[in-house]
């Protein structure tokens, strides 16, 4: 898939002289999902607002479909949705007007087919003509996501869509990103929920102290990272795991009770068999065997930790 | 130009208009009753005719002017201050559109309104006051003219503006009084000479002036410099607005 947003050592300083950006270098491929996680302040919705044009950066450059978002912004941001972090609706306003009024704001043509279409993808058809006051949280972010996708956009903003949402809603919401995938809209997406990421992103990338410190296939990245552990407890602890079973990926618990064995999913033999009739020619008795992953959240807090250090 | 942009901005500020149609007519044609009924009939009984005129029609065309310099300042400082205030600006500033097309939606939403509640006077004070429009294409002309840079000094205003009070503070400390003695009630020459002097550095003094020229074609200054008036405030307010644009101040961070 081509690169349909790249951006490029992107610098952006505050007026306080605040650096939220310190040179990211993204390249965002048509069609995928693409999950942000970072801490708090880690400047995902700086790159965000920079790449919309919210603010304005302070050095390299972001182009979306080949527009320069800066000297060819018109042409940049009419590929754009974005759904905001903060929930910014006016109150008094109805639903179906206010999503007329992004579309029109970006220049398209009235279509109220195209807007019925949007609204009844979102569930709140039967809201139409509710103002906005009177809708929950959880519809006002729906009617968000309704605006940023008035104008058809190629690549869609969502900056933490799910946060404050319920579980049943978080679902609605991934089912919504996934429907928008397969009608080709590429879709970067920030995050406090690792599950989340894991649920519905292609790939990864970890934002911390307005660096890029990693993005990845988040399959390679989970497996990559994600080595698998099998602890083999043992009736009675020993000191030293014996000869037979001397290996590279075993080692032996601090209190000599449970044998840890890594080993990679994916590989062609994980060898668990052979361990385990091993165990038992070397006279082990097994009182019990437990596997455990290292979860993207294990490896998120690794990296971040590893950035402060 | 994103005309279709303009187009919705401009709508959509209207739409928000004759949402309160009521509230936006009722307290326009109250106010200019009730000046009417205190200065017309109450004081403008002892006072002379002004300049060959009776005084309550005398008072029209400054009552006229007071309300659409008003109305016009707030509709376009609220129109662009309310969008900061609750943060729906965002959209504005991530939308294929560039600032001209921002001011001609927000600014000719602004003077739209405005211009209307001038229509609104004109119409109340025929019922109070015999009038004859002397030249009615120059009276639309400065009425429009004075609708359209007023809204641009509005909207520069709730670009400025931080919180409410500020949103107030320069109406209130700044127009209101240049609008009062503008001579909206009386005419310059009836002030002693220093006042008069002093009267002319008021930009407001021009534009009431051309505004009375053309409905009774008498003026306390020449109506080219009443012109020359208007057409450089609003050319400030365009070069200021345009500064405002290209360094994003107060806007984009
Ligand atoms: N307008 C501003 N002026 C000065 N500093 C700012 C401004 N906006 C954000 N920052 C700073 O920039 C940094 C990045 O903020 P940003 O909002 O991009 O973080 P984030 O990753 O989106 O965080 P969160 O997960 O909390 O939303 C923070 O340290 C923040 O304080
Ligand atoms: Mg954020």
């Amino acid at each position: 898939m081509p690169d349909i947003v790249k951006i490029t050592d992107l610098r952006k300083a505050y007026a306080d002289g605040f650096e939220a950006l310190k040179g990211v270098s993204l390249n965002i491929r048509e069609g995928e999902i693409l999950a942000l996680l970072g801490p708090n302040g880690a400047g995902k919705t700086t790159l965000i607002s920079t790449v919309c044009g919210i603010t304005t950066g302070t050095g390299g450059s972001v182009t979306v479909g080949g527009f320069d978002t800066v000297t060819e912004y018109r042409g940049a941001r009419s590929m754009i949705g974005l759904v905001p972090q903060e929930i910014n609706l006016e109150p008094f306003e109805k639903v179906i007007s206010t999503v007329r009024f992004s579309r029109g704001l970006f220049g398209k043509p009235k279509d109220d087919a195209a807007i019925e279409k949007i609204l009844r993808q979102l569930s709140l058809w039967d809201k139409k003509d509710s103002q906005i006051r009177a809708l929950s949280g959880g519809m006002k972010r729906r009617v968000l996501i309704a605006k940023a996708l008035a104008h058809e956009p190629r690549v869609l903003f969502l900056d933490e869509p799910t946060a404050g949402v319920d579980v049943e809603l978080r679902r609605d919401m991934w089912n919504i990103v996934a429907d928008l995938k397969a009608s080709g809209v590429t879709i970067i997406l920030t995050t406090h929920y690792i599950e989340e990421a894991e649920a519905i992103a292609d790939r990864i990338g970890v934002i911390a102290h307005g660096e890029l410190l990693l993005v990845e296939d988040k399959d390679k990245l989970m497996s990559r990272m994600g080595k698998k552990q099998l602890v083999v407890q043992l009736t009675q602890p020993i000191d030293a795991i014996p000869a037979s079973l001397a290996s590279d990926a075993l080692t032996l618990s601090g209190d000599g009770h449970a044998l840890i064995y890594s080993y990679d999913t994916r590989a062609e033999r994980t060898g668990i068999t052979k361990l385990l009739s091993d165990v038992a020619a070397a006279g082990l008795v097994l009182s019990d065997l437990e596997t455990s992953q290292s979860s993207l959240e294990d490896i998120f807090v690794d990296l971040v930790k590893e950035d402060a250090a | 130009m994103n005309w279709i942009a303009v187009k919705s901005i401009y709508a959509f500020e209207m739409a928000r208009f004759f949402r309160t149609i009521t509230q936006s007519l009722i307290s326009p044609v109250l106010s200019t009753s009730l000046y009417f009924v205190v200065f017309g009939a109450a004081i403008g009984s002892r006072i002379q005719e002004v300049e060959g005129i009776s005084y309550g029609a005398f008072i029209v065309p400054g009552l006229i002017m007071l309300s659409v310099i008003t109305q016009s300042i707030s509709n376009a400082s609220f129109g662009i201050y309310f969008p900061k205030f609750i943060g729906t600006v965002f959209e504005l500033l991530s939308a294929p559109v560039n600032f001209i097309e921002i001011v001609c939606g927000y600014v000719g939403a602004a003077a739209t309104k405005a211009l209307f509640i001038g229509v609104i006077i004109l119409i109340t004070a025929f019922f109070f006051v015999d009038i004859t429009i002397q030249h009615p294409i120059w009276m639309v002309t400065f009425l429009v003219l004075t609708c359209i840079s007023f809204s641009l000094m509005g909207f520069i205003i709730g670009i400025w503006a931080g919180n409410f009070e500020q949103l107030q503070l320069v109406p209130l400390l700044i127009v209101t009084p240049l609008v009062f003695l503008g001579g909206s009630f009386y005419s310059i020459s009836m002030l002693p000479p220093v006042w008069q002097v002093i009267s002319h550095f008021n930009p407001v003094v021009y534009l009431i002036s051309g505004f009375r020229w053309a409905f009774f074609g008498s003026a306390d200054v020449p109506i080219v410099t009443s012109l020359f008036a208007i057409a450089g405030f609003t050319a400030l307010c365009l070069a200021v607005i345009g500064w405002i644009f290209r360094t994003g101040w107060r806007i984009r961070q």
